[in-house]
């Protein structure tokens, strides 16, 4: 039975509660209902909840669980001879699940799966046939443990469907046994809803637990396979296909420190500059389309930057600049990537800083020009050193945003990891190396692909560390003046 | 000692003034090149993408000849599928060929394949399709209208010169000269290219039967994804933590960790999604589901922050109210103020949508940059298949070798731009329309 199918019963079935629900609550006081505890809603909105809800968690629970179960079962059955030298398991075990895969498509359409499992070359050439490109012939192992995957998927699908369906009737029979005219079902209906309130609260901790640990988890795998040392200090990066290359993100972390400086110099002046002039001598007028227009920069989908990047910005810088100084001939460059993603940044320094601006106390201008000052003087002397806290954490989130950014470098910066000093290279960063190693060729097991998931701890501990440090300043500095 | 007149500025007073001035030259100076750099940024995108909205067709009466194209007379179509594009190919050159020698047209000058290069490769495949779908067509005359090939329709754009023609192999001066006396004779024509929006990507030779179908619905169904996950999600969340959470470590915890999700690089999301939703629940790769999940986790915290604000700027007065009368909390909350903060939190559910259709980095990690080739099913089924995305798409024609690819990708940004103003402009109308000072 399809999941489709299964959540359609699972609903006429709260459909019925609810209806049932109500009416029997009504029938409960003979249609007297001044003699109910709550309004007849609430009880066929109990049931219904009642009946809904439990089966529902039950199935996306089993769903999350079932592949890790059940591979690990499916992998004990997997002959360690089998796996070839200098490959890991999870490599057999992407075949199993090509394997389980292709017999289920080649199944659906109708095609007779017990003489091709008996037959691996013939499986083979059926698969293929069927899209699904296997390398070898599946192993015996492999068969056996592709057999136990499938059986040991039905029967659990099986199980869940009678368990989901059990635990909806139950839920449904129990919201109905419930039902008497002093049941208070006004409250339990907002008890179950508060619930469900927190429950969704807390996926926002749930998602940060799932990049966590997601991010740890192949992380130690990775270190497990490669030295962490020669990972944090080697300064060369140079992948290779077949493994055994050096990992060293010192080249990546310069390329993306590098860009973001560029950036930095860039969006602060400009960002800075015109927040306060937004602030502080412009008309209403002009502010009220000035603001919105700039704050359309922060609107602009990243890609469009990149694609501005890479048919604008590097071919002009090559052909004005790089290629007359004899400073490079790549189209692709620090700077093409750090002045493009300066554009991008001025937003959030000018907004954030425009705020922060605002927000300090008219009376400090006005003691400040009442002694004379003029008002230049008073923005440098009297509101920046106000402000300066505030600034600094729009800058470091500025710097945050353009260290994660991954476009913009992907389309502007280049791929070759370089450590050099020259703005018109081309260099590479975090990001760029994460998005190549991810969706290359090479496979998942090896420390090619899984450096990536380490390039991924560092930069997610990088911003998370600029980020709680820019809103502790900007928290901090607020209290100040409220 | 002579005084100073009070209205004559001593030099002091001059220098504070001129610097004065200059301060406020150099406010004035960064709000013009911000403004220059959206300025270039537009004009660049539209002036490259544009001409993908042109495109240069070639229109011809084609004979289907029963003898070359359904040799056995059966009109089955699984027997008509022997005669392959290559058949197709031949019998509209020769049409073509027909034409123009009628027009009076010289193709002696024309090289090999000279004139079997005027049409893009996709436009057999086309016909092929037409008649399969149609046996009955075999035997007619029809007027077909092919696609130009790329190059052709590169020289009408003014990316292909007959300089750099001389110099490329898939072209020549000579066919451009042809392509020239073709638009003369009317069989050549350059008009709007609703293709672009509907069909298919094409492949690496093809840049001129490239187009955003699969994309444009593969966004469309992430967004719905987003839509029906985040925001009843969002919403929840926001009312938990706006109006029931009591004041502890533990609702602390929740508020901290919003806003460092809101500024977590989406690559990292990326990542989360391919190693739990991939790898570890083993949904398929390149499907909108996945991506919408991912855009989802992505988009909750930009949706909590402007709906816990819209539900913060409804009075105390308002639930105190409800509450003097009687009402439950929870009815106090979802008669009262949901209503009243809906416009601000549709307007900021609206702007987070936005946000996750121009999103590529993620979705480039689980695998959208994959060409698909057919549309995706209906949903919900449909969520399954392989599609790809808007602005997926756009990165992926850049990364292939063809000029035409470009043009085409700065025609897609334009396309993304219009669904992100329309958008905008629903969330500056609603914010408008129902904005409410208390």
């Amino acid at each position: 039975m399809s999941i489709g199918l299964l959540s359609l019963i699972i609903l006429v079935l709260t459909l019925v509660g609810y209806v049932v629900g109500k009416s029997r609550a009504i029938a409960s006081v003979a249609g007297d209902i001044r003699k109910l505890h709550s309004l007849p809603p609430f009880y066929g909105r109990i049931t219904a909840l009642l009946t809904a809800v439990p089966a529902f968690l039950l199935i996306i629970g089993w769903l999350l669980a079932e592949p890790l179960v059940l591979e690990n079962r499916a992998l004990a059955l997997i002959d360690p001879a089998e796996i070839p030298q200098g490959q890991s398991a999870d490599l057999v075990m992407s075949d199993v699940r090509r394997v389980a895969a292709g017999l289920d498509l080649l199944e659906t359409r109708g095609e007779a799966i017990a003489p091709l499992i008996a037959a691996p070359d013939q499986l083979k050439q059926a698969m293929n046939a069927a899209g699904i490109v296997l390398q070898t012939e599946p192993t015996p192992s492999t068969l056996a443990a592709t057999a136990a995957l499938r059986s040991a998927k039905a029967t659990s699908r099986l199980a869940m469907v009678v368990a989901a369906i059990a635990l909806t009737l139950g839920g449904l029979a129990w919201g109905l046994s419930r039902i008497k005219p002093e049941f208070r079902a006004r409250n339990a209906t907002e008890g179950f809803a508060m619930w469900l309130l927190i429950g969704c609260s807390l996926i926002a901790v749930l998602t940060t637990v799932g990049i966590v640990a997601s991010l740890l988890v192949e992380s130690l795998h990775f270190f497990r396979l490669y030295p962490i040392t020669e990972f944090l200090f080697s300064t060369q990066w140079a992948p290779k296909f077949g493994g055994g290359g050096t990992l060293g993100i010192v080249p990546l972390l310069w390329g993306t420190l590098y860009v973001s400086a560029i950036a930095l110099l860039v969006a602060v002046p400009i960002g800075l500059l015109s927040a306060i002039y937004l602030a502080e001598y412009a008309s209403r007028a002009t502010r009220s389309w000035v603001k919105p227009a700039i704050e359309v920069l922060a609107g602009i989908p990243t890609i469009v930057y990149g694609l501005f990047a890479l048919i604008t910005v590097g071919p002009l810088l090559r052909d004005y600049f790089a290629q007359p100084l004899g400073l490079g001939n790549s189209s692709s460059s620090v700077l093409t990537a750090g002045l493009v993603m300066g554009i991008m940044v001025i937003p959030f320094v000018s907004s954030l800083s425009d705020d922060i601006i605002n927000a300090v106390p008219q009376s400090l201008r006005d003691g400040s020009l009442g002694l004379g000052a003029t008002p230049s003087e008073t923005i440098r002397q009297v509101v920046l050193p106000a402000a300066l806290p505030g600034i600094v954490g729009a800058v470091l989130l500025a710097a945050s945003r353009a260290i994660g950014e991954t476009m913009i470098v992907v389309m502007g910066a280049g791929a070759a990891a370089r450590l050099s000093l020259n703005p018109f290279d081309a260099m590479t960063t975090v990001t760029v190396k994460i998005v190549s190693q991810l969706t290359g060729d090479t496979e998942f097991a090896s420390p090619e692909t899984l450096v990536a998931f380490a390039l991924g701890l560092t930069l997610f501990v990088l911003t998370l560390c600029l980020n709680i440090l820019a809103l502790m300043i900007v928290r901090k500095y607020r209290e100040q003046y409220e | 000692m002579t005084r100073a007149s009070l209205f004559a500025q001593d030099k002091r007073t001059r220098a504070r003034n001129a610097t004065e001035k200059r301060f406020r030259a150099y406010g004035l100076t960064a709000i013009v090149l911000a403004l220059l750099a959206l300025l270039w940024l537009l004009i660049s995108i539209f002036g490259n993408g544009l001409p993908a909205f042109k495109q240069t067709f070639l229109t011809f009466p084609v004979t289907l000849e029963e003898s070359v194209l359904d040799k056995s007379g059966t009109r089955d179509p699984a027997v008509m599928a022997k005669a392959t594009t290559i058949t197709y190919g031949k019998v509209l050159t020769k049409a073509l060929e027909a034409e123009a020698t009628a027009k009076g047209i010289d193709l002696s000058a024309l090289k090999k394949k000279g004139l079997a290069n005027l049409i893009s490769e996709e436009s057999p495949a086309t016909l092929r399709n037409m008649v399969l779908a149609d046996p009955s067509l075999i035997g007619q005359t029809i007027r077909f209208t092919a696609l130009a090939g790329g190059r052709v329709d590169g020289y009408y754009k003014g990316r292909v010169t007959l300089e750099t023609a001389a110099l490329d192999k898939n072209t020549s001066p000579e066919q451009l000269a042809v392509a020239d006396k073709l638009k003369e004779a009317g069989v050549l024509t350059i008009s709007l290219n609703s293709g672009f929006v509907t069909m298919p990507d094409a492949s690496d030779k093809r840049p001129e039967a490239a187009g955003l179908g699969i994309a444009i619905i593969g966004s469309l169904y992430m967004m719905a994804v987003v839509l029906v996950l985040a925001l009843p999600i969002g919403v929840a969340a926001s009312v938990y933590l706006e109006e029931f959470a009591p004041k502890n470590r533990f609702t602390d915890l929740i508020e901290v960790n919003i806003a460092n999700l809101a500024a977590v690089p989406s690559i990292v999301y990326g990542i989360l999604g391919l190693a739990i939703f991939i790898n570890m629940v083993g949904l398929p790769t390149s499907a909108p589901i996945v991506g919408g999940l991912v855009l989802t986790l992505m988009t909750l915290p930009r949706i909590i922050i402007p709906t816990r604000a819209a539900l913060k700027a409804v009075p105390p007065s308002i639930r105190d109210a409800a509450l003097g009368i009687g009402a439950s909390r929870l009815q106090t909350v979802t008669h009262h103020v949901l209503p009243l903060a809906m416009p601000g939190i549709l307007t900021g559910t609206i702007i987070g949508l936005a946000q996750a259709l121009g999103e590529t980095a993620p979705l480039l990690l689980i695998g959208m940059v994959a060409f698909v080739r057919d549309f995706p099913g209906a949903p919900p089924s449909g969520l399954f298949d392989p599609a790809a995305a808007l602005p997926v798409q756009i990165y992926n024609w850049t990364t292939r070798g063809d000029p035409g690819f470009v043009e085409r990708a700065s025609g897609a940004i334009i396309v993304l731009l219009i669904f992100l103003i329309a958008m905008n402009a629903v969330a500056i109308y609603l914010r408008r329309k129902f904005e409410r000072r208390w």
